[in-house]
């Protein structure tokens, strides 16, 4: 019998389960007692015993008020974003999809970009808002476009998808052009995407979304699977391929949206984390969904925690940080996973 | 209830044939298939026979519910197929299609598995990987398996499916002489169980030597239809196939042979 690179790799879902939750404990802790205000771990306990409005102190209201809200923020969008990835790639039968490339960060940050540009940015969570009015837009759009005969081929819908995404990037470019100085950082910065911004606020309105996406999504974990087989044959296995594309594009653009409308343009985490997990655990989407929903956290945390600490005082953008740790990590996954399982196909 | 149609009743259990009445598919203007109709009955294999574009693929794509029809019917299981859900169209029949390949690293048990999929359940999975044999491949990678084993796999995947109703195209196709036979007589064991099998079949002799009955389609429309040994003649399939072939009695061997007469010269009269 050969061994080795044929073999599906499998660890079984309760020892990822523990990894997995002993690597986001630490990641937590890592987070909140790192950064321009160092909390040792006994101001840590002893802030948290004081409750929110217990304690005084600068440990105190750099806990509660900066550090607790940026980690929850991190834990909700990173989640959201890798379990957007994990169904994107599933229901597009292609490793390489993610939430952009439905249009849903494309839509989202034009929808951010205008309201900036336009003034928005005045009223209380209105480039929030209008982020996540773009994205879900965009989706809703590139589903319709690549609709035809009552069916969507994905090779269509991907196709669709590049043309959004460049039909933003001029609506952008446009609105950075009559952009003023000021404007214009803000447009970047948000562009590359930060938990800067993080606050309660934008906690309590990304939860509720990220939540009800979460458990929508577990419902599609075993039709995910089948259609692998492609769509022929998941509707001759009582799939319909359809209705269940269309429900799980409206949930990856309810995720995808709320996260970009909360952060900004974050990349990589939903294309890398599905695939780092795919190849420890195997691709069966039941056990997928969830560790993604968790590995998505910790590497947001983790990239936040570098982002802030790496040339402190000043904060690099999150994007630039994923995409700089993603991007290379991603080059040598093609390599292996191509040379392992012949390719994708 | 099929009442509105005479011929044999459904199959017990309340799984049931398939049929099919006037069948026309026509994809922008150009019309695949024409006027067809055919019915499989339980515990037969019936063949589809053809050269290469006359429309078999079509017609298997056509009852098994995924090319939109231009006319007529197809009833599965005494129900008109397009009142069925897809779960139900599932658990009375599957399909297995000329090309089967899979997304992401599954397993072969995974993806056996997920012809039970319709049912909701795990039975059968093993039974079904080891009538393969493919149940040595168990934790292997799919896509990392030869093109026979990973037909295999296909086949497992649709016997796990336990459907009274089998749509199979060219199951043979990519496999070679011995587990073509070996394949066939997975496939005659099911339609002795009493299922319905309708394949595809590319080699003649194949057909000749395991089908119950016979069709032979021709631009769209049924050429000819019947017990293997009857329709199979040397006219037919010399004039449906452009191409002059003996059909010859070997001895000791149970059927008629059809081999391609190399000899030049042979203008089909149809065209």
């Amino acid at each position: 019998m050969r061994r080795g690179s044929g073999t599906a790799a499998r660890r079984g879902p309760g020892t990822a389960a523990v990894v997995l939750g002993a690597m986001f404990v630490a990641s937590v802790l890592a987070a909140l007692m790192l950064g321009a205000y160092a909390i040792p771990l006994g101001d840590l306990v002893r802030v948290i015993g004081d409750g929110p409005s217990g304690g005084t102190g600068v440990a105190h209201s750099v806990f509660w008020q900066i550090r607790l809200p940026r980690v929850a923020l991190a834990t909700i969008v990173g989640g959201s974003l890798a379990v957007a990835g994990v169904i994107m790639q599933g229901i597009f039968r292609n490793p390489l999809a993610e939430p952009a490339t439905v249009g849903v960060s494309a839509g989202a940050s034009v929808g951010a970009v205008v309201a900036i540009v336009v003034g928005l940015s005045d009223l209380p969570l209105g480039v929030q808002l209008a982020a996540f009015a773009g994205g879900t837009l965009a989706t809703a759009l590139v589903y319709a476009l690549s609709r035809s005969d009552g069916r969507t081929e994905v090779v269509t819908l991907i196709l669709t998808g590049i043309a959004i995404n460049a039909l933003a990037g001029a609506i952008i470019g446009f609105a950075v052009f009559v952009a003023d100085d000021d404007e214009i950082r803000s447009v970047t910065f948000w562009s590359l995407g930060t938990l800067g911004l993080a606050t309660w606020r934008a906690v309590g309105l990304v939860l509720p979304l990220a939540l009800l996406g979460v458990v929508l999504s577990a419902r599609f974990a075993r039709v995910l699977d089948t259609l692998a087989l492609g769509d022929a044959p998941a509707r001759h296995l009582g799939v319909p391929v359809e209705r269940v594309r269309l429900r799980a594009i409206a949930v990856v653009g309810l995720l995808a949206s709320a996260a970009v409308a909360a952060t900004g343009m974050i990349a990589f985490v939903g294309l890398l984390v599905p695939h780092i997990l795919r190849l420890v655990m195997g691709p069966r989407h039941r056990h997928l969904l969830w560790a993604a929903g968790v590995l998505g956290a910790i590497v947001t945390i983790l990239a936040d925690l570098v982002a802030r600490t790496s040339l402190a005082p000043a904060e690099l953008p999150l994007g630039v940080v994923t995409a700089l740790i993603g991007a290379p990590f991603f080059l040598l996954l093609l390599r292996t996973t191509r040379r392992d399982a012949g390719g994708w196909g | 209830m099929s009442a509105t149609r005479p011929g044999p009743s459904t199959a017990p259990g309340g799984g049931g044939p398939l049929s099919c009445t006037g069948l026309g598919v026509r994809v922008r203007g150009t019309t695949l298939l024409h006027d067809v109709s055919l019915e499989v009955r339980p515990g037969e294999l019936l063949a589809v026979l053809g050269p290469n574009g006359a429309g078999k693929s079509t017609l298997v794509g056509a009852l098994a519910g995924d090319v939109p029809l231009a006319a007529g019917t197809v009833r599965l299981g005494g129900a008109d197929l397009a009142t069925l859900s897809h779960r139900e169209r599932a658990r009375r029949r599957a399909v297995l299609l000329q090309q089967n390949p899979i997304a992401f690293p599954f397993s072969v048990r995974d993806v056996v598995a997920m012809g039970r999929a319709p049912w909701g359940d795990e039975a059968g999975i093993d039974a079904a990987m080891a009538r393969l044999r493919v149940d040595d491949l168990a934790d292997r990678v799919v896509r990392t398996l030869s093109v026979g084993e990973q037909a295999r796999v296909a086949m497992a995947r649709v016997l796990a499916q336990d459907a009274p109703v089998m749509l199979l195209d060219e199951p043979t196709a990519v496999l070679d002489v011995g587990q073509q036979e070996s394949l066939m007589r997975i496939v005659r064991g099911l339609v002795a169980e009493g299922r319905a099998v309708l394949a595809v079949l590319h080699d003649l002799n194949v057909a000749m030597a395991h089908a119950d009955r016979v069709i032979v389609l021709r631009e769209g429309a049924i050429a000819a239809e019947g017990p293997p040994r009857a329709v199979l003649t040397e006219a037919l399939l010399s004039d449906v196939y452009g191409q002059r072939v003996r059909v010859v009695d070997a001895p000791g061997h149970p059927t008629p042979l059809v081999a391609v007469d190399p000899s030049p010269g042979y203008a089909s009269p149809s065209g």
